[in-house]
């Protein structure tokens, strides 16, 4: 298990001192202007030696994209945008760091902007979260009166400010390019690639958006160095991580842990383990809701991090929320729910994703009752298919891949329940 | 997912002063010519203090923000946490429904609104007072099953605790948000599992909580009295202003002044419609009672027509005279409009107008095909 003094986020719940005198004892703010002094190319470079991976939901190597930021600005200022609009269903550790350990955020975002030329950046944060904001916002303005912001902030020569802006509940403001449109005051609907971000974003001009976390463990991982980050994790998934576990397990949680801890670890040592206990299981979502769901058999060994997640068990560890479920769930249900969340979160900008996603949760909402031919679950999976990849942003691959998820993991389930409408008998695994 | 506004709308809007206040600082944050960007936050404060979104509100703050209506509107109707009609008069209660909620017992939740409040969402409860509606993922999934009142959020609820919460607050009462099992914040609750030695300096409540109480706005209407207006980015921004005064007897000052102890007014002048500049003479009327079609200059629109016949400009050859001293006085001082006669040029297409020549956009304009339907 990852020792305290390991731990990046170490007030993670808030019960420390949560001022900026708070964050100092913690270590925060220490040294910041000296390794702003390093210069931009040394700050990139050991970001990209650290191996961090987004931590947003995609895992893009971080440093790399840093990398992407013109090196002389043509005129346009550059800009960090980041993205605090935590709104993947099962994912709640943003807010932690931002209402708990807010320091860590704008200290990461100087280094951060400074990494990529840009003296001005934008928290973005999901307009839901207004004490979260409150406490952010109260940080910010705390760093300010300290000089830590501003001109030459904390003694670095780097001008630099720091806003605060938010959203009013729409999920897809979370993909970068409909932020981007959100904070320029517009609807969040996605923009079309290429252009990136990276040579025209906010306003037209180079932009970087980055997750919370993401920018947060940077200015840990510059103190101590990418060697200690790299030390916990397999290759290629470097790193501590927040973790947020929610659902059937004894004692649901955020807690930081070492990537590619064992998921059996994960639960017995922070959640009191399965309700129920092991042989309870039914089905975890091992990384928010865009990402398929896994048979609880298959769950038990899986090593939590990108690549496992993804090669051996066809899911993904997205933003590392953990959504449990026990043989209680109606698996069919839990998923159905997912489809009215997209149906309602679909920006209405491409018409596959559109018209697909309210087809697919209609579909979705008659396998729940059974009222359906089995050869409907062929032809859902198949519209699934038609979804998928046919958009401009990926909401449309996120509303497809759970239903995915269900009909190759719980195929049998569902024919049992049409069966058992057919019948009017109860089947063999919905009487269980 | 359609929304319409409300059919019955109020006869106007306005923010109330320190709201005001607020508002315009808010567009302090972004570039000259991109104070759209500030739509979001003025919407919802505009909701916060009203309750709910009425179409003149969202037309007030169009135009502080020189947006067309439409545009307004577009964003309105967009966002969901818009509440596009009346709400319950103490609270409108979000009850998240999405998975995580869903299978720890969000749907006990709901029936518990559909018997204290009313049968449908967004339907007002009978005594008038409150309103509910299911809402997607809020976030605190760790917390689950949980609710939206107002700014706050109740974590770890029972169906049963849910009801007392709802009964409470029709009662007057304000419950103390945060997780309702006893836990503090998202830690484990049988126990602390790391982090066992950070405990030092714990306040009563975890940071939402804590603001919750020490506020006492949970289900308030925000009047912008609550909390000091502070704007900690502008101060960067006097020393950086073309006058090279020596920055540091300036900021030290300031820096001194206790933060909570220096609300409003110190930080109003700061921002306050500047002095820049000087301003350009005006007219008391127009001569001979016969203004020019100041809206055949591209930037100005029926709006900022008034608005400049009310400062007692009426004429092409007034604005083409201005200075680059009044330009940044007129720049300044145009309410909601900032920056628009340098970001536009009107001094040169005035000019043009004035001696009797013709823009690009002139002619458009007097061909009908801007302004006219």
């Amino acid at each position: 298990m990852l020792k305290d003094q390991d731990r990046i986020f170490t007030n993670i719940y808030g019960m420390h001192d949560r001022t900026l005198a708070g964050a100092k004892a913690r270590g925060h703010w220490d040294g910041t202007a000296g390794i702003i002094q390093k210069g931009r190319d040394w700050i990139v470079d050991q970001m990209k030696a650290s191996g961090l991976r987004g931590r947003g939901g995609a895992g893009f190597p971080t440093g790399l994209k840093w990398s992407f930021m013109p090196k002389e600005s043509d005129g346009r200022p550059s800009y960090l945008v980041i993205n605090a609009d935590e709104s993947e269903p099962g994912t709640c550790k943003d807010r932690e760091i931002m209402r708990h350990d807010p320091h860590t955020l704008i200290e990461g975002a100087l280094i951060a902007s400074f990494a990529m030329g840009a003296n001005i950046s934008y928290i973005y944060i999901r307009g839901e979260f207004i004490r979260e904001r409150e406490a952010l916002q109260a940080a910010i303005d705390e760093a300010y009166d300290a000089g830590l912001l501003g001109k030459n902030a904390a003694g670095s020569g780097w001008d630099f400010d720091l806003f605060l802006h938010h959203g009013a509940g729409a999920y897809i403001c979370g993909e970068e390019t409909a932020l981007i449109e959100s904070l320029e005051g517009k609807k969040g609907m996605p923009r079309m690639k290429p252009p990136f971000p990276a040579g025209a974003g906010l306003y037209g001009c180079p932009t970087t958006v980055n997750n919370v976390e993401s920018i947060a463990v940077v200015p840990t991982i510059l103190r101590r160095g990418p060697e200690w980050f790299t030390g916990f994790g397999r290759p290629n998934n470097a790193g501590t991580k927040l973790f947020g576990i929610s659902g059937h397990v004894n004692n649901p949680c955020v807690v930081e842990e070492a990537m590619s801890i064992s998921f059996e670890e994960l639960i017995e040592k922070h959640c009191g383990g399965i309700r129920g206990g092991w042989d309870n299981l039914l089905a975890v979502i091992p990384g928010g809701s865009s990402v398929p769901c896994v048979r609880g058999e298959n769950m038990r060994d899986a090593i939590m991090d990108f690549d496992y997640l993804r090669g051996e068990l066809g899911s993904g560890l997205g933003t590392a929320a953990v959504i449990v479920m026990d043989k209680n769930t109606d698996i069919i249900k839990a998923i159905w729910r997912l489809s009215k969340f997209y149906k309602h979160e679909s920006c209405g900008q491409c018409t596959p994703c559109r018209e697909g996603t309210g087809w697919m949760m209609r579909v979705m909402d008659r396998l729940v009752r059974g009222e359906a031919e089995v050869e409907e679950i062929d032809m859902l999976f198949d519209v699934t298919k038609q979804v998928e990849g046919h958009t401009i942003c990926a909401l449309g691959d996120a509303a497809a891949w759970p239903i995915q998820g269900l009909i190759k993991n719980f195929r049998e389930e569902i024919e049992d329940r049409i069966k058992a409408q057919k019948t009017g008998r109860m089947g063999a695994m919905a009487a269980e | 997912m359609l929304r319409r506004l409300h059919h019955e709308q109020p006869e106007s809007f306005a923010f109330t002063p320190p709201n005001q206040q607020w508002a315009e600082l808010q567009m302090t944050k972004f570039p000259e010519g991109r104070q759209a960007s500030a739509i979001i936050p003025l919407l919802w404060r505009a909701q916060e203090q009203e309750g709910w979104l009425s179409r003149p509100a969202i037309e007030h703050i169009a135009d502080m923000l020189g947006m067309p209506y439409i545009r307004a509107l577009e964003v309105a109707t967009f966002y969901f946490m818009f509440q596009l009609q009346p709400v319950g008069s103490v609270a409108h209660i979000q009850v998240c429904g999405t998975t995580s909620c869903m299978i720890c017992g969000a749907e006990d939740l709901i029936a518990v609104c559909k018997e204290k409040i009313a049968a449908n969402a967004h339907e007002l409860s009978e005594d008038g007072k409150l309103s509910w509606e299911e809402v997607e993922c809020l976030g605190a999934c760790a917390n689950a099953p949980m609710a939206q009142i107002g700014k706050d959020y109740y974590e770890d609820l029972t169906a049963k605790r849910f009801g007392e919460i709802i009964d409470e607050l029709r009662a007057g009462k304000v419950p103390v948000p945060g997780p309702q099992n006893g836990r503090y914040a998202a830690e484990p609750l049988s126990g602390l599992t790391s982090l066992t030695e950070h405990e030092s300096g714990k306040k009563q409540y975890n940071a939402s909580a804590q603001l919750a109480v020490d506020l006492g706005e949970t289900v308030k209407r925000i009047d912008g009295t609550e909390v000091p207006i502070l704007t900690p980015w502008l101060k960067g921004r006097d020393k950086s202003a073309t006058k090279a005064e020596a920055p540091a007897p300036k900021a030290e000052p300031k820096k001194a002044e206790p933060k909570k102890a220096a609300p409003k007014k110190a930080k109003a002048a700061e921002a306050a419609p500047a002095t820049e500049g000087t301003k350009p003479s005006g007219l008391e009327t127009a001569r001979g009672g016969q203004a020019d079609d100041l809206k055949q200059i591209k930037g100005v629109g029926p709006k900022l027509e008034a608005l400049l016949n009310s400062m007692g400009y009426y004429h092409f050859d007034q604005i083409a005279e201005w200075t680059a001293e009044e330009v940044a006085w007129v720049d300044q001082n145009l309410v909601g409009f900032k920056g628009r006669v340098s970001r536009d040029a009107w001094v040169d297409q005035a000019k043009v107008l004035a001696a009797g020549g013709e823009t690009e956009f002139s002619s458009r304009v007097k061909d009908g095909g801007v302004y006219e339907k």
